[in-house]
């Protein structure tokens, strides 16, 4: 199997403390793959990193050819990192999709109009194209990003906590989306809480705690033990920590979160 | 009715005032209204004092000669801007409070000039303005500047839109979002650059974010609002005028209290949440 994002010892830190340590790994071509641990064990950290987000602290992330382009990477952040209350309408926030093939001056054409409408379509929002985003639910808000993911038609999805804050209903309908994208053969990745849902809809599992715990297919990464290794680790920073010694490499900075 | 528009047909000076205050206008809402949008309305008002020292120092080489002020008010304002915007990607400091330092610094620098060279009347000149003073060069510079504004506005509008509402969907892509930031900061100098001329650097801002906020009482959607405010500011200019001659007021002040009360009129009955809409019951509502 092609792989389509490879972790080499992939470090990331905020000031000097270690959020994701040393994980090794690989993203296979097609895989739908769920992030899972504890708060604060670098989920967000990592898929950010994957979306090319955030400079790595020490290590890299090789991507396969056909994953380089811009936009080849779709991600969709946490709904706290959207100005949902940005006026914009429904059709424009979808045709964002389009931002690959559009850019900042290209025109919004009949055939990126059909997709738009088609991927609203598919999301259960016929007819919303010309609402404003500040008055919708959620739900909504989050059914409109996913049209967006649509548009953007990205081999690989990066998804962190898509169903979070969200009703039965929806997370239903919005599993189907990810469902169907995983059979089109596209690498999906999302960080998620919901092991009963991981269990049932995600064939691989990332159990991280700050460092790798386990990585495979769900029933084994999932195991009571493993489990119970990912509650144990102490997530807590220690100031006086010695430093982590890579040979031959002087730390690089790392961006700040915001 | 003569009252309307004689004081166009008999006058030039007035003539030319009110074509620079349309411009001006026409300027003022889709920048304004982004500014209110992007909760950068008191940055606004930093840019527009720092204006101040560049204009100042051009006042001692030339005199009151707008395109040598506007030359060096523009200069100061982008350094100022560009500063800022420097400290807060380099720092853990915002970019609000490194804009406030610089502000407050160039104003300073800006008065202090002015008292060691000048009169108070000049000071009065530079701060509110004397759009009855503008000649057909200066009729030039305001409209070569709203217009590379409105141009630039047109080429990084929906940059800004996307990043305004995902700030992080656009990184991938290359820097497009932060030079739409920096460029956006370009038009909001060059249209205060076009504004204090004519306004002054403590009016100009008026004639920007009043019609601005005025409008969004009106409409939450972003393009009508821009339209709204465009034609809110190119009133105030036109009855601002009128007002001014017809009482002889200085014609800054006239224009920005005749924007402050199409502000006050919205506030109160706007349609999307004016004060006027809670008076009002709203047991009324439509099937679901």
């Amino acid at each position: 199997m092609d792989v389509a994002l490879r972790l080499k010892d992939v470090t990331i830190a905020y000031h000097g403390h270690p959020a994701v340590h040393h994980v090794n790994g690989g993203f296979e071509t097609g895989s739908l793959t769920a992030i899972v641990g504890p708060n604060g064990a670098g989920k967000s950290t990592l898929l950010s990193a994957l979306a090319v987000l955030r400079r790595l602290t020490n290590g890299g992330i090789e991507r396969h050819a056909a994953v380089s382009r811009p936009g080849a990477i779709a991600f969709l952040a946490q709904l706290s990192g959207i100005n949902s209350d940005f006026p914009l309408r429904v059709l424009e926030v979808v045709a964002m999709g389009a931002w690959p093939r559009v850019g900042a001056l290209g025109r919004i054409d009949r055939h990126e109009r059909d997709a738009i409408r088609q991927a609203l379509h598919e999301v259960g929002l016929d007819g919303f194209e010309d609402r404003l985003v500040d008055e919708l639910s959620v739900g909504q808000l989050q059914r409109v990003l996913f049209a967006r993911l649509i548009v953007q038609d990205a081999p690989v999805i990066l998804l962190d906590e898509p169903f979070s804050a969200l009703d039965a209903s929806t997370t239903h309908d919005l599993l189907g989306v990810v469902t169907r994208w995983h059979q089109e053969g596209r690498t999906v990745i999302a960080v998620l809480h919901d092991l009963e849902m991981v269990r049932v809809h995600f064939p691989q599992t990332l159990l991280i705690a700050r460092e790798l715990v386990s990585w495979g297919p769900t029933a084994q990464a999932l195991s009571s033990t493993h489990l119970a290794q990912a509650n144990q680790r102490s997530l807590a920073w220690h100031d006086t920590a010695s430093w982590c010694e890579v040979p031959g490499q002087r730390p690089a900075r790392t961006q700040e979160a915001t | 009715m003569d009252a309307l528009w004689m004081p166009f047909v008999e006058f030039a000076f007035m003539r030319r005032a009110l074509v620079a205050s349309l411009a001006l206008g026409l300027i003022s809402g889709p920048v304004g209204v982004l500014l209110v949008m992007r909760r950068m309305s008191l940055a606004g008002d930093a840019i527009a004092h720092a204006v101040l020292p560049g204009a100042a120092v051009g006042y001692f080489l030339a005199g009151m000669s707008l395109p040598v002020l506007g030359l060096g008010a523009f200069v100061s304002a982008l350094l100022v801007a560009l500063l800022a915007s420097f400290v807060a990607s380099n720092t853990s400091q915002k970019e609000d409070a490194s804009l406030a330092a610089f502000h407050l610094i160039a104003l300073a620098i800006g008065v202090t000039l002015i008292s060691m060279r000048g009169s108070s009347v000049d000071l009065m000149h530079l701060l509110f303005g004397s759009i009855l003073a503008v000649d057909a060069s200066a009729l030039i510079l305001i409209a070569a500047a709203t217009s590379v504004a409105l141009i630039l506005l047109a080429f990084i509008w929906r940059v800004l839109l996307a990043s305004s509402f995902d700030p992080l969907f656009l990184m991938p892509f290359g820097q497009s979002g932060k030079w739409a930031n920096q460029f956006f900061m370009l038009t909001v100098v060059l249209t205060f650059v076009a504004c204090f001329q004519t306004l002054g650097t403590l009016m100009a801002v008026g004639l920007l974010m009043l019609p601005a906020i005025a409008a969004r009482s009106w409409s939450r959607d972003i393009p009508k609002a821009c339209v709204l405010a465009s034609l809110f500011a190119m009133g105030s200019g036109l009855i601002g005028l009128l007002l001014s001659y017809h009482f002889s007021l200085p014609s800054g002040p006239a224009i920005v209290l005749t924007a402050g009360l199409f502000y006050l009129v919205s506030l109160l009955f706007g349609v999307n949440d004016g004060l006027l809409l809670r008076f009002i019951p709203t047991a009324r509502h439509r099937e679901s």
